[in-house]
């Protein structure tokens, strides 16, 4: 059983179940905000969107949710966890991720498809090629990623950084970073490597018409299932 | 009691035949709430009491229109128990004096309309028009605007895929800001507004009613002068989370059968909603007006009758499902309360402390609103023409044109909308003539667009309404998609003044015609009089809002090039250049005459490029409608979206400056792999098919005139819209 979390204001969940659905072949159970007991579950995704409006600041409501408390316990135990868009300033908000996302470079809402290099040393991207570059979907206004000297010093050391914007060609610089995040940062997995928080949406990605770079992402959940 | 003085009517922007009327229907006076829920049934915005004799006259049916107009939003059939639920509306003139909240509530009120009627909102297009750029305001309006669309439907997770944004000197003080809402619904699960059962309770839900808004719609059917932005107070305020809200509620509770009719509050808010709903059933309401939810202490029964408080909803409910509907809206958090029954009186009764506030007969007001037939009278144009300058070289001109912000790519103002979410968006932004959004599970596509020359029908109010229909249905078929309807959004000037009425129904007759010939009904619209500014009216806009169907997703047609691909143009170029955005751009020149339009050559050309792309679609590496531009316009952006080449011979005897620019109908370029095919396909059709060059290297390459690389036509082409939104 995969478990998506729903709160009010969430938008990507529905994108979210139909990937899962489609890739991994997998039960999708819907889990509302206020559950304060979730089952068994092979791998929990927090979806994109506005949770609770992004009132206050994007991600901070639904940290108080009861369901949050049940994703904490849950990834102790080592239960992969994923935050997408909106679940990733969930998963900082509530520190199963270091450092936090704040406003872009251009405060404007930035919707458009980025290349990315990928770090394929992680149970999320093993079906990639290592620093493999893919094209995915952004839509946030509020994805660039900062933390302290030593926080992005030790997410480098480990190999944390997952994906990471670049050129088509796999540069690494300021033009190539749509949001103004440091190192372009633009997914990171915890130091037990069970947590991933990204901005760009996979879920997105999943159909030889639109976009397809996505498929390798559910790929390498479903060898990991 | 207050004294109705002449003062109190004008506030009220009633007039004192109208007061007289009122009287007639009572035979009494009315008291003040009374007097105000008049004032807003029969401003021009709720009771289209300029147009409504003319609007009938539309063609609005097809055996696959489900509803025509009258209801909150038109719905058509798309095969498969599938049905589409679509509108435009116009939010102008609170968007002119708060850009940000008049956009962003003008996007929610549309969205509303169609979730009202049980479907989800698939798809969201924008029409757009703002005064020159070198108007003082026009960069914090267009700023503003585009802030408040996207920042509204991206929290509500529907996607903005499309629409247009353009700019004239006739908008510097009257912006235009069309909203356009698409939702999908099972054919078996339309909800309507009618009230219906015995004594059934009204709910009231979502937000809490505040003081935003009172009178916005006695503002919308007003001229501004120096003073409107006083008017600040009268633009309501959107939230989009609890609009968010507001639409899985509703819909959770449309998979029971607790909703009976249900109808938003937009504009005129309680008023309008609670009397439409009866009216349409036949039915009277008993309303506790002390029951309603409020944001603020001390409102008046006049205030909260008034207010334009935005997300809110009434509902009709069956009294079985009381329980479950309360558990529903309280599970997201919103407040639904009963506030009312219904009764058979098809009276309006408003009570407060027990006592009697409003005692007023529904049908009276609503269905014998006034209805007037306007004088009209054509106005002479004074020729516009200011440069003297004639021997500009064909090269500069197109570059002039290219970089003009009428031209100039959009990217940095689409990429500020999510055209992404629901995972459904096939063409998102300028990958082709119109939008096209999967129907979620299916091999279906849903194709959209909208359009409209103001400065043809400035010119020609009847011609131009039939180029903005004929210039939709192109889009479409641009595609490959099937056009199926359209909604239309009529923005004109005062419609006392004769020369405004004539192009009014002028613009009207024009998308009659056009409709009836094309077999492409209207099945919603809305009409936004009164943008003028101290006097000076904006161009006739009608906007028109098209939707087309294809089949199959996979057999669509882009904006595309390929190396080695053979260019054609589709229908004939006489070169009409009059009222051109050539002659507008380069010259500053608006006489003559709107291009010719042969509506049987536009269905037969259409079809052609419908069927080729359906038929051929291995032949087919892209097609463009030519519109305002002309034909290198057209192919310029291709070049610019494929970062490919063309060459371009023009054809031997013609006028160079004409063939380039000129903005003749009915046609498309097409690009192909191979050139026997469509020409055999072409000469089949009988249509008319011109060999104009071919996909090579990079460059626009016009031979025997000029040649521009493409990164000086790139930076010329994007430099506007960077600059506008940095």
């Amino acid at each position: 059983m995969i478990s998506i979390v729903v709160f009010p204001g969430s938008n990507c969940d529905r994108d979210l179940k139909v990937a899962i659905e489609k890739t991994l072949k997998k039960k999708v159970d819907m889990v509302w905000h206020k559950t304060a007991n979730i089952k068994k579950s092979d791998m929990i995704f927090i979806p994109g969107g506005f949770s609770f409006g992004d009132h206050l600041r994007a991600g901070i409501l639904a940290t108080k949710s009861p369901a949050m408390r049940e994703v904490e316990r849950l990834s102790k135990k080592g239960v992969p966890i994923i935050g997408i868009c909106n679940g990733f300033q969930i998963l900082t908000e509530c520190n199963l991720l270091p450092g936090i996302l704040i406003k872009n470079r251009n405060p404007k809402f930035l919707c458009k498809s980025v290349n990315l290099k990928v770090d394929n040393n992680s149970i999320f991207t093993s079906s990639f090629k290592n620093n493999q570059i893919i094209k995915l979907p952004i839509a946030h206004s509020q994805g660039n990623y900062f933390a302290d000297k030593k926080v992005l010093n030790s997410l480098e050391d480990n190999n944390q950084v997952i994906f990471r914007y670049c050129s088509a060609k796999g540069e690494i610089n300021s033009n190539f970073n749509p949001n103004g995040s440091m190192n372009n940062i633009a997914g990171i997995i915890n130091s037990s490597k069970n947590v991933l928080g990204l901005m760009p949406h996979p879920e997105r990605a999943i159909d030889l018409t639109i976009q397809d770079d996505g498929i390798l992402f559910f790929k390498s959940l479903k060898m990991y299932l | 009691m207050t004294k109705i003085t002449k003062k109190l009517l004008s506030q009220h922007n009633l007039t004192e035949e109208e007061y007289q009327k009122i009287l007639v229907i009572l035979n009494r006076k009315p008291n003040l709430l009374e007097l105000g829920i008049f004032s807003v049934m029969w401003s021009e915005h709720c009771s289209y009491k300029s147009t409504k004799k003319w609007l009938k006259t539309l063609p609005t049916k097809a055996p696959w229109v489900i509803c025509g107009p009258g209801e909150n939003a038109g719905v058509i059939d798309i095969g498969d128990n599938d049905a589409l639920v679509f509108k435009m509306e116009s939010h102008n003139h609170p968007s002119f004096i708060e850009p940000y909240q008049g956009a962003a509530t003008g996007v929610g009120g549309i969205m509303r309309d169609v979730f009202t009627m049980g479907a989800r909102p698939i798809a969201n297009l924008n029409s757009l028009r703002f005064g020159e750029p070198k108007n003082s305001r026009t960069n914090y309006l267009i700023n503003g605007v585009v802030s408040g669309i996207g920042d509204y439907g991206n929290c509500v997770g529907i996607p903005t895929v499309g629409g247009e944004c353009f700019f004239h000197e006739c908008y510097n003080n009257n912006i235009l800001v069309n909203a356009m809402s698409v939702g999908l619904v099972k054919k078996n699960k339309i909800f309507y507004s009618a009230a219906r059962g015995k004594s059934f309770p009204i709910i009231y839900v979502g937000a809490k009613t505040g003081r935003d808004g009172i009178h916005g719609a006695t503002m919308a059917s007003a001229e501004f002068d120096d003073d409107s932005s006083e008017n600040r107070p009268q633009v309501q305020v959107g939230d989009p989370f609890t609009e968010k809200l507001l639409l899985e509620a509703c819909l959770e509770l449309m998979n029971t059968k607790a909703i009976v009719s249900i109808q938003d509050m937009g504009a005129a808010g309680l008023t309008s909603s609670s009397f439409e709903m009866a009216s349409k059933g036949n039915k009277g309401i008993d309303l506790n007006i002390d029951k309603i939810p409020l944001r603020e202490k001390g409102m008046t029964p006049y205030e909260i009758m008034l207010s334009e408080t935005q997300e809110r909803m009434l509902m009709v409910i069956n009294p079985e499902y009381k329980k479950i509907t309360s558990e529903i809206f309280n599970k997201w958090g919103l407040e639904s309360v009963e506030v009312g029954r219904l009764n058979d009186t098809q009276q309006m009764k408003i009570f407060s402390k027990n006592k009697i506030q409003c005692n007023l007969p529904i049908n009276d007001l609503v269905k014998n609103s006034p209805e007037y037939d306007r004088n009209s009278k054509k106005k002479s144009i004074s020729v516009k023409y200011s440069s003297k300058k004639k021997d500009i070289s064909i090269k500069e001109s197109f570059k002039k044109i290219i970089s003009n912000e009428n031209f100039s790519n959009k990217r940095p103002l689409f990429s500020q909308y999510d055209f992404q979410v629901m995972a459904d968006t096939i063409l998102g932004p300028q990958e082709s003539d119109s939008a096209v959004i999967r129907i979620h599970n299916t091999n279906k596509a849903i194709a959209l667009t909208s359009d409209c020359n103001p400065i043809y029908c400035k010119a020609d109010p009847f011609y131009g309404a039939m180029i903005a229909v004929a210039e939709c249905w192109r889009n479409l078929c641009a595609v490959g998609a099937k056009p199926m309807a359209i909604t239309d959004n009529l923005n004109f000037g005062n419609p006392e003044k004769d020369e405004i009425m004539y192009e009014i129904k002028e613009s009207i007759r024009g998308i009659g015609v056009a409709c009836s010939s094309l077999n492409f009904p209207v099945v919603s619209g809305n009409v936004s009089l009164y943008n003028e500014t101290n006097g000076k009216s904006i161009y006739p806009t009608p906007v028109i809002g098209g939707v087309g169907l294809i089949k199959n997703y996979r057999k669509k047609a882009t904006i595309s090039l390929e190396e080695n691909g053979k260019i054609f143009v589709i229908g004939k170029t006489y070169g009409h250049l009059d009222l051109s955005m050539y002659k507008k751009i380069v010259f500053n020149e608006e006489t003559g005459q709107p291009p010719n339009l042969d509506l049987i050559q536009e269905k037969k050309n259409g079809n052609f490029i419908r069927n080729y792309i359906d038929k051929y679609n291995k032949e087919l590496i892209g097609v463009h409608d030519i519109s305002e531009g002309g034909i290198i316009i057209s192919l310029a952006e291709m070049v610019i979206k494929c970062n490919l080449g063309v060459n371009i011979k023009v054809p031997p005897k013609k006028n160079k400056k004409k063939w380039l620019f000129g903005e003749d109908q009915s046609r498309y370029v097409v690009v192909v792999r191979e050139k026997n095919c469509i020409e055999k396909v072409a000469k089949d059709a009988g249509v008319f098919i011109e060999s104009i060059g071919s996909v090579k290297g990079k460059g626009l390459k016009i031979e025997k005139l000029f040649e521009i690389s493409n990164k000086e036509l790139i930076n010329m082409n994007r430099k506007f819209f960077m600059d506008c939104f940095s």
